[in-house]
């Protein structure tokens, strides 16, 4: 994280000043090369390997699904999204707010968060359009039970109703309700974290010590909370936040000493130990009972300490070996992985719609693991062209004139 | 190109379900050891088989215990008892089962207790998760209406094993079972009861081609083969779990 905060962090107040508020410099400054600084490329790789760990893990599974990380510890790749959100939402947005003024900045935030409500909103209707016809053309005996999971289709007035409210999300359908709930209250988390950065962070902490001792949630539709609370994953969000606005550059020294390195080595693999035991049953009684009473369950739903903690030795163990400058990153190889990571709006709900369709290919082709391994590389080589095309038009509508350009602004750095 | 590989490959898998199809009738269903041990045990079986002994067991479950809307004679319990009848001579087996379709395990959890005060079973079975995975139920919830559930139960004097949800491909973008799955392992270890990882036996059968679970429309033969297959590996839970050895039963005759 340290160099992170070096070329993203950096330039911040400086840009600020150099560049006034006629140049217009907007959300795509991230994009562009903009005063000898370039995009940080690792947040790209890392939020578009995030989006195909959750398109992969959103499918049956398969030999793709043994390379998804939750099978190497606690944390999987929500963490890494949502923390990468914050960072760049914070970065982008940030800036907006110092050059444009907490109001217009605000104004673009909720823009944002329309998009995002409506883009939720068509995978919605997707997703009741697939079901619907799995309800009509599903006889299995074996699986009646089961299959009363559709009753609510006898009563779309009420479903669709408590869709529009967030409060009836299908499998798969969380992690946008809770980026929409986050983004709602970046303004106020931003104007605070300008002033008070770190204060806001601790108020933060606060707030998910508060949701585990008192029990904070969100009631889902018909019964249930959340799936991701939003008091305590907001921690990880306002986190990236606070990471992007300096809080990288101060912790540069904590990140490069060894002990930080040894005991996050340590605690990976301490966590990958345990995961073993879970599909290696046979080691399972190597597994004090003592550790496994303090330690079960891991709760996801409210974002557990130890998936936190899982997810900062990865980050700092990434941030001390993966250099900002590693020519790597811009190998044709990494190319596809850092286009989704930098449309990750679309490629998100792309690939929550590959994941339906991947579904539903299986069930009425053929299953069959050679299939599962094909349905996952094509979802994957279809995102990725995906992520291409978006690249291209956004530089062809780019060179076509500014008017283009600022159009495009939010698509480009609004960080979804 | 890709596409010609693709209808290659399909065309592949069409020939081989065709050939499945053609395959003798006797199911193949092996499962995996580690799937049918457990580091519990069940005492109170054990000592009900002996010859002449009675061994009472109750299933408690949903509508996934039966096959259609009622049918539980060609369903598991119906399956499990002629099994173990077989695989315990001279031992008297009954299985009934107690059919409570739409109940949440919170719902359930505080009849269970005067539920084996009346039929005074030596082993329930519990099979849950699945209405409650479909209702969304808080996973606390579950977890704690496990714990009393299955505490009432030992505490009127019988052995509880759990079973989980079924395997259900087709329904998976709809019904998430994990947290439930986890949760029930957590109280079966803290109870020190046998999980009946149904989830994982099915979903293992559905890998390796036994059985086709993502087929839509398959008749009530599909279902029936796998609860024969899951009354046989449950059969073989059940035994390993109280340590009998069936041999010994035979001698003694």
């Amino acid at each position: 994280m340290t160099s992170v905060a070096d070329s993203v962090a950096g330039p911040v107040p400086a840009d600020a000043v150099a560049a006034p508020a006629a140049a217009r410099p907007r959300a795509d400054a991230v994009t562009f090369p903009v005063a000898g600084t370039e995009r940080e490329l690792r947040l790209d790789l890392f939020r578009g390997l995030a989006l195909w760990l959750i398109f992969i893990d959103h499918l049956p599974p398969n030999i793709l699904t043994w390379f998804t990380i939750r099978n190497y510890g606690f944390s999987d790749a929500t963490e890494i999204f949502i923390f990468i959100s914050g960072y760049t939402a914070a970065f982008v947005y940030g800036r907006a707010m110092l050059e444009q003024g907490t109001l217009v900045a605000s104004a673009r935030i909720f823009k944002r968060v329309w998009q995002i409500y409506v883009a939720h909103v068509f995978l919605f209707t997707i997703f009741l359009a697939e079901i619907s016809y799995v309800a009509t053309s599903f006889e299995n005996p074996l699986y009646s039970e089961e299959m009363g999971i559709l009753d609510f289709l006898k009563q779309p007035d009420v479903t669709i109703v408590q869709a529009l409210l967030l409060k009836f999300r299908p499998v798969n359908m969380d992690v946008l309700p809770l980026y929409i709930v986050l983004m709602l209250f970046l303004p106020p988390i931003l104007w605070l974290m300008q002033r008070r950065a770190d204060m806001t962070l601790a108020l933060s902490v606060a707030l998910y010590a508060l949701t585990w001792e008192f029990d904070l949630y969100l009631s889902a539709y018909p019964n249930g909370v959340w799936a991701f609370n939003p008091f305590a994953w907001q921690l990880l969000f306002v986190f990236g936040a606070w990471c992007a606005l300096g809080g990288a550059r101060r912790m540069s020294r904590i990140l490069s000493s060894p002990v930080t390195l040894w005991i996050s080595v340590a605690y990976l693999l301490a966590a990958f130990w345990v995961t073993l035991t879970w599909y290696i049953p046979q080691i399972h009684h190597l597994l004090p009972k003592v550790i496994e009473q303090w330690m079960y369950p891991i709760n996801k739903t409210d974002l557990d300490v130890l998936r936190f903690a899982h997810f900062l030795a990865l980050a700092a163990i990434t941030v001390r070996f993966l250099h900002k400058d590693w020519p790597g990153l811009k190998s044709p190889w990494l190319r596809p992985l850092i286009m989704c990571g930098q449309h990750s709006l679309e490629i998100f709900c792309l690939g929550v719609f590959l994941a339906f369709a991947g579904h539903f290919v299986l069930a009425e082709v053929s299953g069959g693991a050679w299939m599962h391994l094909m349905v996952s590389i094509s979802g994957i080589v279809i995102m990725s062209a995906a992520a291409g095309l978006f690249s291209w038009y956004k530089r062809v509508a780019t060179k076509g004139g500014t008017r283009a350009k600022s159009a495009d602004a939010d698509f480009a750095g609004g960080g979804a | 190109m890709r596409s010609i590989g693709r209808l290659t490959l399909m065309a592949g898998l069409l020939v081989a379900a065709s050939a499945r199809a053609e395959a003798p009738v006797v199911q193949s269903c092996e499962v995996p050891a580690y799937l049918l041990t457990s580091e519990s045990t069940l005492p109170k079986v054990a000592a009900a088989v002996k010859p002449g002994g009675k061994l009472n067991i109750l299933v408690v479950g949903s509508r996934s215990s039966v096959i259609g809307v009622s049918d539980s004679t060609s369903a598991y319990p119906g399956r499990l008892q002629e099994i173990l009848r077989d695989k315990l001579p001279g031992v008297e087996v009954n299985v009934s089962l107690e059919l409570q379709p739409k109940k949440t395990a919170e719902e359930l959890a505080p009849t269970l207790g005067k539920l084996v005060d009346e039929r005074k079973p030596n082993l329930v079975i519990w099979q849950t998760g699945t209405y409650d995975a479909m209702r969304q139920v808080d996973a606390e919830d579950f977890r704690n209406a496990l714990d009393e559930g299955v505490g009432a139960m030992k505490t009127a004097g019988t052995d509880v094993l759990l079973m989980n949800l079924q395997y259900s491909p087709r329904t998976e973008t709809m019904i998430s079972g994990s947290a439930y799955l986890d949760n029930m392992r957590v109280v079966a270890q803290q109870h020190d009861v046998p999980l009946f990882d149904r989830f994982a036996i099915m979903r293992q059968w559905n890998e390796n081609g036994d059985f086709d679970l993502f087929s839509p429309s398959p008749g009530a033969e599909l279902a029936k083969r796998v609860h024969d297959c899951l009354g046989r590996a449950l059969s073989t839970f059940v035994i390993d779990a109280a340590h009998v050895n069936p041999a010994e039963l035979r001698i003694q005759r």
